[in-house]
């Protein structure tokens, strides 16, 4: 019993990391139309910042500074927003497809950097020694991940209350105006290119801030946890859940990992070793046409966007 | 070792150039960015083996390290890529264009294709690699201090060919110029009394069979496994769009300078970054040049 209890709390602090993630991509995605391929890339800087922030010093490690877990979030943040602003820069004018190739093109080249710069990442052996906040003091792994949850809770809220305030203010009622059409708002004065980079820089930090989340619950990070695979899965999450809606963003998060946990255990239970690969690759199947039939039979997804979100609307 | 390195991205770049072709003509005629493209290349690749597998490679011809066979399995490969392409358009992109789904959505739907398609490739043939033939061969020198194998030899010339036909095929026929026409404008094709559809399916088919050429070239040298394709993926885009999406010389031009810049790189910087050379070159290029080198303005 405990055991599953224990799995359930792991489970539940890994859907509020994605989370996180899927929050941010809903601001690019949902309410901009920005397309974000390189989703890994940004989630990778926040995670590798906040290790070597806050991991003691270590022989063969030249960057660890060994500082409090709240400086390592807040330079993870940083970090990232400060990559996506000079990405942004430099690919917001492109059209849409050809910010995917950029973006993609980012998350490949954050990757090779996290292998091959060794010294500063633990290139493919991993990076390990990442203090957990108050792991010590509770004592047991149960206790801190259950610690964890509730910390892990506070911060998806406080996330979705203030991109909730974001997205119906003036400022966003522009960038759903830029998405619908951009001709009409530039032609209103609203400057395409800065509210764009603006929502890209935003959902790119919130990236980040899930990597330092992560990183600070497991303790440990490789170049592996960063593939390809789970900028899908993000963005299957926000296409399932509803994108252009925080809620659907979070119920995408908690359904697709949902799908994805269960399918990995019946893979482990009833696949013998031998077709591990043919398992996985079930499982990795099913995550693309999930993607696919939902943009096919149910692109509102499943909690789709409101259709009006001005208070002064519903009096008229 | 300039010369060597150069010899390597030319060859590396005839493969990229075939593969994106398709990519640009999806770019510029269907009018979005078909991330399962790179599939098609891998499939075309596993075709060719399970021709390869029935018939064998056949006896080594000359210097090369298979027989007519091997181009028997490519020809097949490239006929059934081509229907495989224009199935895939079928089931989801000609419905989402149907339903009048943002064109992004078509970009999602991609990536979701390439992942279905890549991982079933696993669940069929495994997640090993495979070969096409076990003969071994001996580089040549056909300049001084640069070697090539005979087998790299014939793929350039083949990739020529295939170019060359192409060109004439764009130039010529009938359908290749409402294909252009189609790169131009749709609606103003479309008002031409180009028969919308029949342009987009060939498209399709002749970029499946391209891709079934290059994925073969690419088992060639030396390998056949899952993954051949999607690692190729930045290397097509950044290709495609460095010669200006639609261009036929220009995806060419842009395929040999990624394959020079990934090879000749290798000299001065950690190989470990190879992978983000046509990354590089091609934040370059769109800097300076946001329409490609050999794209119009829009």
């Amino acid at each position: 019993m405990i055991g599953l209890v224990s799995y359930l709390v792991f489970f539940l602090c890994i859907v509020l990391i994605l989370g996180v993630i899927t929050l941010g991509l809903n601001l690019q995605w949902g309410s901009t139309g920005l397309f974000n391929a390189g989703i890994v890339g940004f989630y990778a800087i926040g995670a590798y910042t906040h290790a070597i922030v806050t991991a003691a010093p270590k022989a063969g490690m030249i960057a660890n500074m060994g500082l409090p877990w709240i400086a390592g979030v807040v330079a993870a943040m940083a970090a990232t927003a400060l990559v996506a602003w000079i990405v942004g820069l430099a690919t917001i004018r492109l059209r849409g497809d050809y910010l995917a190739v950029a973006t993609f093109g980012i998350a490949t080249t954050i990757q090779l950097l996290t292998h091959n710069l060794e010294p500063l990442t633990g290139g493919s052996h991993g990076f390990s020694g990442i203090p957990r906040p108050l792991f010590d003091v509770l004592g047991s792994p149960f206790a801190f991940n259950l610690f964890y949850l509730g910390l892990l809770a506070c911060v998806v809220a406080l996330v979705y209350w203030a991109l909730e305030r974001m997205v119906r203010s003036p400022w966003g009622r522009v960038l759903r105006a830029i998405r619908e059409d951009e001709t009409a708002a530039v032609a209103l004065g609203k400057s395409a290119t800065r509210f764009r980079l603006e929502a890209f820089v935003v959902g790119s930090t919130l990236m980040g801030l899930a990597g330092a989340l992560y990183v600070s619950f497991i303790g440990f990070v490789s170049p592996f946890d960063f593939v390809p695979i789970l900028t899908f899965q993000i963005w299957a999450m926000v296409i399932i859940g509803g994108s252009g809606n925080n809620r659907g963003a979070l119920l995408g998060a908690l359904v697709v990992w949902t799908i994805w946990a269960a399918t990995g255990i019946a893979v482990t239970k009833f696949v013998p070793v031998a077709y591990a690969a043919q398992g996985g690759a079930v499982q990795v199947i099913l995550i693309g046409l999930l993607l696919v039939l939902a943009l096919l039979f149910r692109p509102r997804g499943l909690i789709g966007e409101a259709a009006q979100v001005s208070r002064h609307a519903e009096k008229g | 070792m300039l010369g060597q390195a150069i010899a390597d991205g030319v060859l590396t770049g005839a493969i990229i150039a075939l593969g994106a072709i398709g990519v640009s003509f999806g770019l510029q005629i269907l009018r979005f960015a078909n991330f399962a493209h790179s599939e098609l290349l891998t499939w075309g690749a596993y075709i060719a083996l399970v021709v390869v597998a029935f018939a064998g490679p056949g006896t080594p011809t000359g210097p090369l390290s298979f027989g007519w066979q091997m181009m028997a399995a490519m020809a097949v490969a490239a006929v059934l890529t081509g229907l495989l392409a224009w199935v895939m358009d079928q089931l989801v992109f000609r419905r989402l264009r149907n339903q009048g789904a943002h064109p992004l959505s078509l970009v999602f739907a991609a990536f979701g294709a390439a992942l279905v398609m890549r991982y079933v490739v696993v669940l069929i043939w495994g997640p090993g690699t495979h070969f096409y033939t076990r003969e071994l061969q001996f580089a040549v020198e056909v300049l001084p201090g640069i070697r090539m194998l005979p087998d790299q030899i014939f793929v350039l010339a083949l990739t020529l060919a295939v170019v060359v036909a192409l060109h004439l095929f764009l130039t010529y026929s009938r359908t290749g110029m409402a294909m252009r026409a189609m790169a131009e404008s749709p609606a103003l094709a479309k008002v031409c009394g180009v028969n919308v559809e029949g342009v987009t399916r060939w498209t399709w088919i002749l970029s499946g069979a391209l891709a079934a050429v290059a994925g073969t070239f690419l088992g060639l040298s030396p390998q056949v496994h899952p993954e051949m394709g999607f690692s190729l993926l930045l290397s097509l885009f950044a290709a495609a769009i460095l010669g200006g999406a639609g261009s036929l010389p220009g995806a060419v031009i842009g395929g040999l300078l990624v394959g020079l810049a990934e090879n000749v790189s290798v000299l001065f910087v950690d190989p470990g970054y190879k992978g983000a050379m046509p990354f590089l070159l091609l934040l370059a290029v769109l800097f300076v040049r946001p329409q490609g080198l050999f794209g119009e303005k829009q």
